[in-house]
């Protein structure tokens, strides 16, 4: 299974058993410092673990970035109804693959981070949603709650000291969307992945309409550590407003592509020469996809002496998202590169609102146009343009998320778009018959969908 | 009540109630935030994006449809900003939107045209392919262009939310998203239309509608449905005398937008082929066609013969004809064919329940009243089925205001989806279930209980009992079948009560005995088929019959007189609840006459016309007014198309109970008595359980 | 519908999953193990979904049709999925899919036509470091190369008439 051997460059908290024999085991876990930290919060009120929380900077690894304790401390942990832990493990971010890894070599870690949730808020139930095509990972999980279970870590009455909850998987079935927190309740629930209008956040009504503390994997996963080493010494691994450590999931032209665990504030050419090797065959770095597709791709210009860490990110007007960190040599086609992210934002985009909708089904067939050679001199005005009349203006982050690499890619790589005009395309394979047989299978999708007739009450 | 929100909307001071949404607060102040998706009174969905504004402090523009107004808000909608957005999300509705504006139905008061004449876009960047998917028909109703839909999910929202029906889905994802019938390919539902009829664009039309005009050729006459006794008002489309739509898309009446199948298809008996269009006298045991003064002179002389004689007239009023036929037809039988046997067929004990609550003000409900009233009891009803206005009213009453619902009925009801509790009962045994929560009410605030002819005579009595030992205010709904049923009975059509429910000295025969009595001698039918399906005792009793159809008792007529509609004439009706609305006539039909002129022309060929009173309608009612005390309403109300409630007679109505003679049809949406069986359109759903 | 016994325990137990009043969270995980045992979203088994959590059929319709696993007709017995997303795409994922296209003979959503072997081409899947990768059912495989893939492909052929 996917797995590289610990850098020296690393900092390895939440990755720490990774690696170990049988990691996945309760009994691994259990030697290693496992269930340690929920005894402890156990012994702590609430409010303190949630102060904990403040003070180490953590902040949403799922890719808002929002800071954890504060939405830990939204929750109306007194409010009468039922309080519910999520676990978003929907993990779809194109260049994301750290999830995988946290429940495939560290099971109980995610659990335990849920359990801590569970004894702040008051719940007695939590579920981690998990994407549909990380089936072998519901099985780890699943096996890992057995285990649990068993060893008086879930159930009623833990070990007697009152304190009961509940973790049940929850497979999701392929939905990009769903990784948006409010449409992964929605899915939850059994509906279609649409977001909710927000307010009310998940954090008051969620699950259920009832208050739902929804993290992500590594947020969730992190958490045990936090108290365990201390919410300041946790913030101080990272830089200030950034503390922490961060899963990097390096991809793309290197030569050693891979998940590393860094401290925040790790510069990112550190990442790709050290971590991930340096540029495949000797090429020279042309960009940088720092934390996912959604995130405005950088230069190779801009990416020298810049930090990965929140703020620094920031600067640059792009995100360190998920960690997906994906790098692109000297060689690569970035007009490809905007119609694939493209083609997968209209894949994703789940209907609902018109900016998005159609915006991502014109730029699509637009880009498709272009890289097939039938582009013009005014399409690459209107793509920039189509891009920014999507950015804002949607009913959820995905329209963004479309919008903000093919504008990032468009100005800056402009160069390229005239080339095409120039030069003309290689095509390496006909866009146009794929985008018939996507569409013809989505037809027939639809008309399959029919229901047999049958009496109604 | 809390102090409302002060906030600025485009240099302009406005204020409006804490929780308002800012694009109603811009509305009351006159200012236009557009938007497809937003619909008052159903979910909020921001999908649309049209609404888009800039909010002073918000780090992006905001959706007006979803925003509370909040002390201090600035918000700003006419920016360069704002009107670029409106601008581009109209370009992106029109990439795939079909621009078949000239054959398109919607044409012409389509909301995405008017849109786009208003917000620009009429020129498009894009030249890719559109995405074409074959139009389908989901019922005879009902067609569904995907094409032109602009996916703004209203007309799912009225069918699962306004109707409770939850017949429209939607189906795949992102670009390829449908909207989806129930059953697959086609639709089990009300056939409401409400979906065709919230549609903002043409993508979904209707069977009777499509391609037969453009908006602007037809006339608009807003009238009263003529089928059940909710009294919705229908806006008919009218070209060249012939209806081609029914909606209500004003939103004016006791029903808002809501109609049903009948109220919005079910005109199209007007011009069915079997519509009697000329007089008919027996001749040699034939009905032949007649003039219209040979088929009244005839009858005039007969009726003149008959009167000279002493003999024993029966008139059976109906439930279709308006309040000023209903007395005209009365007073008829009273003054000038001395009979108090004058009767129609009976749905709802209103008599009782008046008689019961003499004394109380405030006691009957309003149609609107099933919208604000905080409890709600349904007895053996259902009203989905047989009284949808109502029906719909309370479901949005507990959508906007979590009304408490309590049924109790002997089957399923569609109210038990959102009741507080039901309660199911053999039938008979209503009473019992009222009291089996009688507990449960005593903790309400207010209620409105609405019954059907299962509650009646002594447990109607029992109910009001029981209602006025609650300790707060109750208002009663006598369920009644149609369209002025409550009218007929406020208009004396009974043989023990003259108009205003003053009881009758030496009352008549009932309908049922007037059809078993052996001595009766003439017969004169108004809207009614009493003598379907039953022998009649009097052979040789004279039968005049005026009805649209040769239903079975014109079969057996001596002389049989082509009436119009309701659709063709004017007068009032009184609804359910005892509101007064005015029928305006929208066609006429070659050859028929409304029954107030037939009668009145009866009357002067008698020679009885002054004893009579002209057959004007606006007359006519002058003289109900006069005489039947609750009537007494302002005119004005009634001639700008309002409904005016009936005050209760508050007075002991001293008549004998006849609870046997209390049948309610339980017509559904799908039936209408013989003006059903005579709408191609109701005949031709498949929810329809009629065999074909 | 007549479900085996074990989608029937299956069934069980993820409607245990969820609070008693809940039962339509259960819908989207019977959906795809109910996929996973007939092959499709058989129109018996939106009925039956439906059924089982408390919805009419045409929500199941809704809910199935959204997601892009769940899929109304049989694909092959062996349903190859070659990512092509960015990193995928960076290191060779769409030559994969061209290989794979030319040795099967069919295309996106497509079935070969003894009903073994079925393509797609899918979005990420959450293997970017490991790239190119593919999915075999719910098989990872990771850094595929063009001899890799067509050893696996030539390995279905192989298991299926093993069996």
């Amino acid at each position: 299974m996917p797995y590289n051997e610990p850098h020296p460059a690393e900092t390895r908290i939440i990755s720490k058993r990774f690696g170990l024999p049988n990691s996945a085991s309760l009994e691994t876990f259990m030697a290693n410092e496992g269930y340690a930290a929920i005894k402890k919060a156990l012994g702590m009120t609430p409010d303190a673990i949630i102060d904990e929380l403040k003070a180490s900077n953590l902040r949403g690894r799922g890719g808002a970035g929002f800071p954890t304790g504060l939405k830990w401390s939204f929750v109306p942990r007194t409010s009468p109804k039922a309080k519910y832990i999520m676990v978003n493990a929907d993990e779809s971010e194109p260049g994301t693959c750290k999830d995988r890894l946290l429940m495939e070599f560290d099971p109980h870690q995610l659990l335990e981070g849920m359990m801590i949730g569970g004894y702040v808020m008051g719940a007695k139930y939590g579920w981690i949603y998990i994407r549909g095509e990380y089936r072998y990972l519901i099985d780890i999980m699943d096996r890992a709650i057995a285990e649990a279970y068993s060893a008086d870590y879930l159930g009623d009455n833990l070990h007697g000291t009152g304190f009961s909850f509940h973790i049940r998987t929850h497979s999701g079935a392929g939905a990009y969307e769903c990784g948006e927190e409010s449409a992964l309740l929605e899915s939850f629930e059994g509906k279609r992945g649409i977001p909710r209008i927000r307010p009310p956040f998940p954090a008051v009504s969620g699950a259920y309409q009832s208050p739902t503390l929804l993290n992500n994997v590594e947020t969730f996963a992190t958490v045990p550590a936090i108290l365990l080493m201390g919410g300041a010494e946790y913030a101080a691994l990272g830089i200030p407003k950034s503390g922490g450590t961060k899963l990097l999931c390096i991809s793309g032209h290197v030569n050693k592509p891979g998940v590393y665990e860094v401290p925040l504030g790790f510069p990112m050419m550190r990442a790709i020469e050290e971590l991930g090797g340096g540029m495949r065959n000797g090429k020279k770095l042309k960009a940088v996809v720092p934390g996912g597709s959604s995130c405005p791709m950088l230069t190779a210009a801009e990416c020298d002496g810049l930090t990965l860490d929140y703020d620094a990110l920031a600067k640059v007007k792009s995100m360190l998202g998920s960690g997906g960190m994906i790098v692109l040599d000297e060689d690569t086609d970035m007009v490809r590169v905007a119609l694939r992210i493209m083609r997968f934002y209209q894949h994703e985009s789940c209907g609902w609102c018109i900016p998005c909708r159609e915006g991502t089904t014109w730029l699509k067939k637009l880009l498709t146009r272009f890289v097939e050679g039938a582009g013009t001199q005014s399409d690459i005005v209107m793509i920039g343009d189509l891009a920014k009349n999507m950015l804002g203006r949607t009913f959820c982050p995905l329209g963004d998320a479309a919008a903000m690499p093919t504008i990032s890619i468009i100005e800056k790589f402009r160069g390229e778009f005239e080339d095409y005009l120039a030069h003309g395309p290689k095509p390496r394979r006909s866009y146009v018959r794929e985008e018939t047989l996507r569409e013809e299978a989505l037809a027939w999708h639809g008309q399959a969908a029919a229901i047999p007739a049958q009496p109604t009450v | 009540m809390p102090d409302p929100v002060k906030l600025t909307v485009d240099g302009q001071q406005i204020t409006a109630e804490p929780g308002t949404l800012l694009i109603n607060a811009a509305k009351q102040a006159g200012i236009e935030i557009p938007a497809f998706c937003y619909y008052e009174g159903y979910s909020l969905q921001a999908a649309c994006r049209m609404c888009l504004v800039e909010v002073e402090k918000a780090p992006k523009m905001m959706a007006a449809c979803t925003l509370p107004v909040a002390e201090g808000m600035i918000v700003r909608t006419q920016t360069a900003q704002v009107a670029a957005a409106r601008k581009s999300t109209l370009e992106f509705l029109l990439t795939n939107h079909p621009l078949d504006c000239p054959v398109c139905d919607k044409g012409g008061e389509c909301e995405l045209q008017d849109m786009v004449f208003r917000y620009g876009a009429g020129e498009s960047r894009y030249t890719e392919t559109k995405l074409h998917v074959d139009e389908k028909q989901w019922s005879p109703v009902v067609f569904f262009d995907a094409p032109r839909c602009i996916l703004c999910f209203r007309c799912v929202r009225v069918c699962n939310e306004g109707m409770g029906v939850g017949a429209l889905g939607v189906i795949n994802r992102g670009a390829f998203s449908e909207i989806a019938p129930n059953m697959g390919d086609h639709l089990n539902c009300d056939e409401c239309g409400m979906c065709v009829d919230i549609c903002p664009v043409g993508a979904l039309t209707s069977g009777i509608y499509r391609y037969k005009t453009r908006p602007w050729e037809m006339e608009h006459v807003s009238t009263i449905c003529t089928h059940c006794s909710n009294g919705c008002k229908t806006t008919l489309g009218v070209r060249n005398d012939h209806i081609i739509r029914g909606n209500n898309r004003d939103r004016s009446g006791i029903n808002g937008e809501f109609l049903c199948i009948k109220g919005r298809y079910g005109f199209d008996f007007t011009d069915h082929p079997e519509r009697l269009q000329a007089p008919l006298i027996r001749r040699n045991g034939k009905l032949e066609p007649a003039s219209w003064s040979e088929a009244l002179a005839f009858t005039a002389k007969r009726f003149s013969e008959l009167k000279a004689n002493n003999a024993l007239f029966g008139i059976v009023g109906s439930a279709h004809l308006t309040n000023e036929e209903n007395f005209y037809l009365q007073k008829f039988g009273r003054q000038v064919l001395n009979t108090n046997s004058i009767d129609h067929q009976r749905s709802g004990d209103v008599v009782t329940l008046l008689d019961a609550l003499s004394g109380t003000t405030g006691t009957l409900a309003k149609v609107e009243d099933f919208y604000n009233s905080k409890a709600i009891l349904v007895i053996g009803a259902d009203l989905a089925l047989e009284q949808p206005l109502l029906s719909f009213q309370i479901r949005a009453n507990f959508r906007h205001r979590n009304a408490h619902v309590f049924t109790v009925t002997a089957k399923e009801v569609r109210e038990d989806k959102i009741s507080f509790r039901s309660v199911r009962v053999q039938h008979g045994e209503e009473l019992a279930g009222v009291e089996e929560i009688h507990a449960q009410l005593l903790t309400e605030q207010e209620l409105l209980i609405v019954f059907d002819d299962s509650v009646k005579g002594a447990s109607l009595r029992r109910l009001v009992e029981i209602g006025s030992s609650l300790p707060y205010a109750v208002k009663y709904c006598c369920l009644v079948d149609y369209s002025n049923s409550r009218g007929a009975v406020d208009m004396g059509v009974l043989p023990d009560l003259l108009p205003g429910h003053k009881p009758s000295e030496t009352p008549g025969l009932t309908v049922e005995a007037m059809v078993t009595s052996a001595s009766l001698d003439a017969l004169w039918i108004v809207g009614a088929d009493p003598l379907a399906g039953a022998p009649f005792a009097a052979e040789k009793a004279f039968i005049v019959v005026q009805d649209l159809f040769l239903t079975e008792s014109a079969k057996r007529a001596d002389v049989v007189f082509p009436s119009a509609s309701a659709y063709e004439k004017s007068g009032t009706v009184t609804n359910v609840c005892g509101e007064i609305q005015q029928l305006k006539p929208a066609i006429r039909t070659m050859g028929t006459k409304p029954d107030l002129e037939i009668m009145g022309l009866l009357a002067r060929e008698m020679g009885v016309a002054a004893t009579m009173g002209q057959w004007v309608s606006s007359k006519v009612f002058a003289e109900i007014q006069s005489q039947v005390a609750g009537y007494a309403v302002p005119l004005p109300i009634l001639s700008t198309g309002g409904a005016a409630q009936s005050m209760p007679v508050n007075g002991r109505i001293p008549v004998a109970e006849h609870p046997e003679l209390i049948r309610s049809a339980h017509d559904n949406l799908f039936t209408s008595g013989t003006l059903g069986r005579y709408s191609r359109i109701l005949n031709s759903v498949l929810e329809n359980p009629r065999p074909q | 519908m007549q479900l085996s016994p074990q989608l029937e325990s299956k069934f069980e137990s993820l409607l245990s999953n969820y609070p008693e009043d809940k039962k339509r969270s259960a819908m989207i995980p019977m959906l795809i193990y109910g996929q996973d045992e007939l092959g499709s979203v058989t129109p018996e088994l939106i009925v039956e979904v439906a059924a089982r959590v408390g919805v009419q059929p045409l929500q199941v319709s809704e809910v199935m049709s959204y997601y892009s696993m769940l899929h109304p007709k049989p694909l092959g017995k062996f349903h190859v999925q070659i990512c092509t997303n960015v990193s995928c795409l960076l290191t060779g994922g769409e030559d994969l899919w061209d290989q794979a296209c030319h040795k099967l003979g069919i295309g996106h959503k497509q079935a070969t036509a003894d009903g073994l072997i079925s393509l797609e081409e899918v979005e990420c899947i959450g293997a970017c470091s490991w790239a190119p990768a593919i999915q075999i059912n719910y098989d990872f495989h990771h850094e595929v190369t063009p001899a890799r893939l067509e050893e696996l492909i030539n390995g279905l052929t192989e298991k299926a008439h093993a069996v």
